[in-house]
């Protein structure tokens, strides 16, 4: 179903980090950049569609004009907003966003010190306002309902009206809060974990699927909290999921050195899901630590893993 | 990243030192009671009381230069001799074997039976000893207090930091390499077979479940590997069965121990030059663990009758270490002279200077 294409080679090799890959196209310049994280380092490529242009750039995370040590980075991610993009990079002293091709800080915001933890990793979730310009970023809410760190986020712009819920938050124990954004967010659902830190979720039409430390992938109705399918779906610890939001193809990838393509079918009248396994690819002696499609349909994806200095593409036969 | 780290590093790097000075000791015949008091020095004071209180302080982990100090100081708190050469191959060694079991572990939590299983061994070669076994009771203690109440999730941090620390380290270990779990260019195998770890099921299942909880259909798909259930899960008490054997000890079957940088791949040329080997010309890196490493009080015979061991058995490598043992000289001149240095300045290491004497003593004699 895919086959593998040319590596893109890295400065560094990836760190073992949840989700580390970041993948942002750029259709109107025929480009791709992409993400991976080197403990206090992120490498960003940018890569010309035709294959023959690379240009690198690494981030430090550090306050700006302050010449003190760098802190290693948890993630760096993406994230499109309806006027612009930007990268977020998160890190032990604080979270920075960059213009999306990482030319420019934008914005800072610094964490408490370790010694009186108040920032991600005691649960809270940092809500920012970003005007479609500039870099008069504000720190607008901070959502507390987790308990435990966060792992990972995912959100859903959709003009439907079935979908009424825009994102959903993770943590270590595996509870996802599913919440609702306007002038001030709120909170729909909390789903209950088992104990085992969900290191990677999305959302999608609705419905949250989430990937556990046990290589389960379970999908559940983001409102409601009902569990639709369970997938025994790795033999080690899931370290990124993705969805391909048009065609609905599911990325999986773990541990255990492979990367899984689903299928995911939703029937609103019968209020079910469809799960389908479509494909394997093994990355050799790898473990795997991010997998991202690069394209809204699926058509071809990438991976990062562990003391890899290479991004391995993988493209639709 | 994780704060509790560090008391895991040690303890594991630790274990695996003792192994292997344990095998070379014997490889190289030296007497019965020599042996024992280097590993009882050598042990005494990695589990030295106030050394614990330190090393199990909630911190960041220290740097590959600075915990490579605390180990040469702990490879020298006893009459045993190292050269440099050798204090190289020994931590190349000890540190591709944990960061070999650290990824290797099926799950996170596992790298505390990973521990166990170092301390198990430790707890046996200081079995007649019974002054440092209580030394050692105790850190089982406090590593059953701070660890086991943690989560799957903080383990998966402490096992991801630790990954950064071995990040790009691709040395390979002719033990690994005859038995086939390291390929040549100096990365582990990892196998998409065997037992899943403890709390997983093995791949295959697609469970659907109606709105009301019954399951509506289930199905299967292939998981391209060969996978079985789990094993029972090992023991996190002072006593029991660890099941893994990640840990034990690989080189009680007396088999040469070799190590080579890897000059084929070239990833590893390039990352692998990042040497943990401190710089002689360089003040050695000081932290408060190697300053109370270097501070302890070891009983030492009348007769400094040293014990000089080296770490590479081959023939055809002696001419080697005879090349480094004049470059070495002046190295550990400078060395020597450092730990003068820190003498005069209130640490509290007593014989610092003799120390010196017995190294440059111990060049001559190659």
């Amino acid at each position: 179903m895919y086959h593998k294409e040319k590596s893109i080679q890295i400065k560094n090799s990836a760190s073992a980090l949840y989700n580390n890959l970041g993948v942002l196209r750029i259709a109107p310049r025929r480009l791709t950049y992409f993400t991976v994280v080197h403990a206090n380092v992120v490498n960003m490529i940018s890569a010309s569609w035709d294959g023959l242009n690379y240009s690198h750039r690494q981030l430090q995370s550090k306050e700006p004009n302050v010449a003190t040590s760098t802190s290693l980075i948890m993630q760096a991610a993406f994230c499109a907003l309806p006027s612009r993009d930007l990268l977020v990079v998160t890190s032990q002293k604080g979270i920075q966003m960059y213009e999306s091709d990482g030319s420019i800080m934008v914005y800072w915001h610094a964490l408490d010190t370790p010694e009186t933890p108040t920032g991600v990793s005691s649960g809270a979730i940092l809500v920012f306002d970003v005007p479609s310009k500039g870099s008069n970023i504000t720190l607008s809410e901070v959502l507390e309902e987790h308990k435990e760190s966060i792992t990972d986020m995912a959100s859903e712009c959709s003009g439907s009206q079935e979908c009424i819920a825009n994102l959903v938050t993770a943590d270590d124990e595996g509870n996802l809060c599913v919440w609702k954004s306007g002038e001030e967010f709120q909170l729909l659902n909390k789903i209950p974990g088992f104990d085992m830190s969900c290191s990677s979720v999305k959302l999608w039409k609705g419905t949250v699927v989430a990937g556990y430390g046990t290589g389960q992938i379970r999908l559940y109705e983001a409102v409601t909290g009902i569990l639709h399918a369970e997938v025994n779906a790795h033999a080690r610890w899931i370290y990124s999921l993705d969805i391909a939001p048009f065609s609905g193809l599911l990325l999986s990838a773990a541990e255990d050195s492979l990367v899984r393509v689903w299928h995911l079918t939703m029937t609103p009248e019968t209020n079910s899901v469809e799960v389908a396994h479509l494909h394997n690819e093994c990355v050799t002696d790898t473990q795997i630590c991010g997998a991202k499609f690069c394209d809204g349909d699926g058509y071809a994806f990438a991976v990062t893993g562990y003391d890899l200095s290479e991004i391995i593409r993988y493209v639709q036969s | 990243m994780s704060s509790r780290t560090l008391p895991l590093l040690f303890i594991n790097l630790g274990g695996e030192m003792l192994y292997i000075l344990d095998q070379r000791l014997r490889a190289q015949n030296i007497p019965a009671d020599k042996a024992k008091k280097v590993m009882n020095d050598i042990i005494t004071t990695m589990f030295n009381k106030k050394f614990l209180e330190e090393l199990f302080k909630p911190q960041e982990l220290y740097s590959k230069k600075a915990l490579r100090t605390v180990f040469d100081r702990l490879a020298h708190a006893s009459i045993m001799r190292l050269n440099q050469a050798s204090m190289d191959k020994l931590y190349d060694l000890m540190t591709m074997a944990f960061k070999y079991q650290v990824l290797l572990c099926p799950r996170p939590k596992d790298i505390l039976l990973v521990s166990f299983n170092h301390m198990d061994a430790i707890k046996d070669f200081v079995k007649d000893t019974p002054s440092i076994l209580s030394q050692v009771d105790e850190t089982y203690r406090q590593l059953i207090e701070m660890y086991t109440p943690l989560s799957s999730g903080e383990f998966q941090l402490i096992r991801q930091t630790l990954l950064i620390f071995f990040q790009d380290m691709h040395i390979r270990v002719s033990i690994f390499l005859k038995d086939k779990v390291q390929n040549s260019n100096g990365r582990f195998v990892l196998p998409t077979s065997g037992s899943v770890p403890h709390g997983t099921q093995v791949p295959g299942l697609i469970r659907i479940f109606s709105c009301t909880g019954e399951e509506l259909t289930r199905q299967q798909f292939n998981n391209g590997g060969n996978y079985n259930a789990a094993l029972r899960e090992g023991s996190f008490e002072i006593f029991g069965d660890r099941v893994t054997k990640l840990g034990t000890n690989m080189y009680s079957v007396s088999r040469p121990v070799e190590t080579h940088m890897s000059g084929t791949s070239k990833n590893s040329a390039q990352h692998t030059k990042v040497s943990a080997a401190p710089n002689p010309l360089a003040k050695e890196e000081l932290n408060l663990l190697a300053r109370l490493m270097g501070g302890l009080e070891v009983e030492k015979p009348g007769n400094t009758d040293s014990v000089s061991l080296h770490v590479i058995p081959d023939e055809l490598s002696y001419g080697v270490i005879n090349i480094q043992a004049t470059k070495d000289q002046q190295a550990n001149a400078e060395l020597a002279k450092i730990m003068g240095e820190f003498t005069e300045s209130g640490d509290q290491s007593p014989g610092a200077s003799s120390k010196g004497d017995d190294l440059l003593a111990m060049m001559d004699g190659l």
